[in-house]
């Protein structure tokens, strides 16, 4: 493939190294000349020190024969503009990855025409999420296109789900859930399965109704206390 | 009318005071609370918000839903260029106008539909307009980034 990376800060820098070790055509651009210089120097003529907010760069980069666009400056507004400039400069379709600062802005860039992007606070939390066993709710993972997410739930004993029928529960439409592991024995549930303490739920919901999910199962609870 | 400026700089400052001057609702956001001590005269009565005007939750904080125009006058084309996109693609603002220094990327943004005003092609326009006595522009014409229509080429 051929990929053109805006940015020469620190994640550009290495996403670009590990680009070509994997045999990838890469142009990084980097608007400091001083840094575009010191990358240079490493990496041969592949870096260019071009704003890579600027259309006519892009086009000097090859963005009409670029496969995707990867935007990992430091600010998100300038991500944005480079993924959007990116599709307006280029006469054929090139895909946009934009890095993301304020997680609140990966929806907003999607909003404005970005086709993925990445927040590293987003990762982190979620992998905080799920390392931490304690969390009451661990994101698992997200069909963006469809908007649906797998949320895993722990239910302790004072959860508003535990000792109810799967089928009283008030969860809200398209919620599915899939698997119930009682003391690491995995539970397909049907409407009749009760849940307990201890349980973990696994669950498949839409992305707007998570919050209904998990006060429906394990109510306000930020943690839950490990059961002994 | 309800209107929202984002940057409180010497250009969003000035905008702030004459619409509020003019009867008009405005509130003004800008990262740094200095800026609104330091630009806004005494007079001044509409509102002010500290926070990023590319923060759809400082947006909201705003009330952008009911806004009837909105405007980005920070010094960040970037930025400006984002906050506007975000008000009239997400918020659906009925009118919207970004300042934009660099005439390349505003001439873009105009293409895609944004309403951009370019001080930078005003300013020179003005100046040219000055070094040959000619008359300044119409008043009609002043906030449109491109130059008017009789500017001799």
């Amino acid at each position: 493939m051929f990929i053109i990376v805006a940015g020469g800060g620190t994640v550009g820098y290495h996403l670009t190294k590990e680009l070509l070790a994997e045999g990838h055509e890469v142009v990084l651009l980097e608007k400091d000349p001083k840094v575009a210089a010191r990358i240079a120097e490493e990496l041969g003529p592949i870096v260019l020190a071009r704003d890579a907010c600027e259309g006519r760069w892009l086009a000097e980069a090859g963005v009409v024969r670029a496969d995707v666009v990867i935007a990992v400056t430091g600010d998100d507004e300038d991500n944005l503009i480079i993924c959007q400039m990116a599709k307006f400069t280029s006469s054929t379709p090139v895909r946009t990855i934009a890095r993301v600062k304020n997680p609140k802005n990966e929806w907003v860039l999607r909003q404005l025409g970005v086709d993925a992007t990445v927040s590293s606070t987003a990762i982190i939390k979620q992998l905080v999420e799920q390392e931490i066993p304690q969390y009451a709710m661990a994101h698992l993972a997200t069909l963006r296109e469809a908007g649906l997410e797998f949320v895993e739930f722990h239910i302790a004993g004072d959860s508003p789900s535990a000792g109810r029928r799967v089928g009283d529960l008030q969860l809200p439409a398209g919620t599915n859930l899939i698997l119930v592991l009682r003391d690491n024995t995995p539970i397909y549930p049907d409407r009749d399965t009760i849940l307990r303490g201890g349980d973990t739920v696994i669950a498949l919901l839409r992305t707007e109704a998570e919050q209904a999910v998990r006060r429906a199962l394990v109510g306000e609870a930020q943690f839950y206390e490990v059961p002994r | 009318m309800y209107v929202i400026i984002v940057g409180c700089g010497r250009v969003g400052s000035a905008l702030a005071m004459m619409l509020s001057q003019e009867g008009h609702e405005v509130t003004v956001i800008d990262i740094n609370p200095a800026q609104f001590e330091r630009f806004l005269g005494e007079d001044f009565t509409g509102n002010t918000i500290v926070g990023d005007g590319i923060d759809i939750d400082v947006l909201r904080q705003a009330e952008i839903e009911r806004a009837d125009a909105f405007v980005t006058a920070t010094s960040g084309d970037n930025h400006n260029l984002m906050s506007a996109q975000i008000a009239q693609r997400i918020f659906k603002v009925p009118r919207v106008v970004a300042r934009c220094n660099d005439p390349i990327r505003g001439a873009t943004y105009e293409k895609l539909g944004l309403r951009m005003v370019i001080p930078t092609t005003i300013g020179a326009e003005y100046l040219r307009r000055a070094i040959m006595e000619e008359p300044a522009p119409p008043a009609q014409a002043r906030g449109d980034s491109q130059p008017p229509a009789d500017t001799p080429r």
